[in-house]
């Protein structure tokens, strides 16, 4: 039962989508992603619609320096990734694994500076449960940096263990960071519509 | 994706870094224009959602190479974009709403309001 079952169209393109498999089914993925944020967004929308005394998120004193940071870091790791990519199509290993390795200090900083963020407001007493406004607050910036972890744990398989595929199967460890790269893109994205909407709107 | 030569390859490179400059400097600008005090909220909502729309694009467009993508992804994608369009319809078209809402107009068991400051509903509970 070791022999392992080829699976159809993992790098070649397939003749209807016109993609390799792994990367249609990411953007399928993707697709249900905006679903998901999009229900999140039309809630705040609605929520602050009906409430016409709401606050703009610095007047409750979320931190726009800090945000802005944050903003910076994300964009930079979605260029890096972008290289790392770029790199392996030039068969530059090295040059990729380095910027993969950069990519994660970036999201790992970003998860910092959300640490800072998130203890300032409760060592105010502000929680969750505090408003409307912070439950929106820690509801979608806490789905947005869970989604920042799961990226860091894919990209740490792919510089560590995973690696050796590169050895073996090139292209397809290219294909990985693509497929990687799309969903990192997504986050960036993600964060450039919250950003506006919780802090500065 | 892959580069067809050399020369490919180093245009994208260059691309890539002048994306991310792009992307830092309207991240500035967003910052900037917050600082100005718009007095429509409407507006304030408006110009803060066209530039991240415009760095949502170069991100799609460049990072995700979309422009290069074959168009059977755009059949999903216009799907993807019909119905977070309708999401995002529900809060406004729950707010225009007037079904289910009980108007004076159609309250088909009471009498006409006299014009004494109160209801015609008031009135009534008041025998």
């Amino acid at each position: 039962m070791s022999a392992a079952i080829a699976l159809p169209c993992d790098v070649k393109p397939h003749p209807i989508t016109g993609m390799y498999n792994g990367k249609f089914g990411v953007w399928l993925f993707l697709a249900s992603e905006v679903m998901l944020f999009g229900a999140l967004f039309s809630t705040y929308i609605f929520l602050r619609v009906a409430n016409p005394e709401w606050k703009h998120g610095w007047e409750l004193g979320l931190n726009v320096p800090l945000a802005t940071l944050n903003t910076a870091i994300l964009i930079g790791s979605s260029v890096t990734v972008v290289m790392a990519w770029y790199h392996l199509q030039l068969n530059k290993f090295d040059v990729a694994k380095r910027y993969l390795l950069i990519t994660i200090g970036l999201a790992l900083g970003f998860m910092v500076v959300k640490y800072f963020e998130y203890t300032a407001k409760f060592n105010h007493g502000i929680y969750p449960k505090s408003n409307l406004f912070f439950s929106i607050y820690f509801t979608m910036t806490g789905l947005h940096g869970l989604h920042v972890l799961g990226g860091v744990v894919v990209f740490a398989y792919l510089v560590g263990p995973g690696s050796r595929m590169w050895l073996t199967h090139p292209e397809k460890y290219t294909n990985r960071i693509e497929c990687t790269g799309l969903y990192w893109h997504f986050v960036d994205l993600v964060w450039i519509f919250l950003f506006p909407s919780l802090y500065l709107l | 994706m892959h580069f067809a030569n050399a020369e490919e390859a180093r245009k994208h490179h260059a691309l890539y870094w002048k994306i991310f400059f792009a992307l830092i400097v309207l991240t500035g600008v967003t910052v900037a224009v917050a600082q100005v005090h718009i007095p429509s909220m409407l507006i304030a909502v408006a110009v803060a959602m066209f530039v991240a729309l415009i760095k949502g694009g170069l991100v799609v467009s460049f990072f995700m190479h979309l422009t290069e993508e074959r168009k059977s992804l755009f059949a999903v994608l216009l799907l993807t974009i019909f119905f977070f369009g309708v999401l995002m319809s529900v809060p406004i078209l729950t707010h225009q709403d007037s079904v289910g809402t009980v108007t004076q107009k159609f309250q088909p068991f009471h009498g006409p309001d006299h014009g004494d400051g109160h209801g015609a509903g008031e009135a009534k509970a008041g025998h």
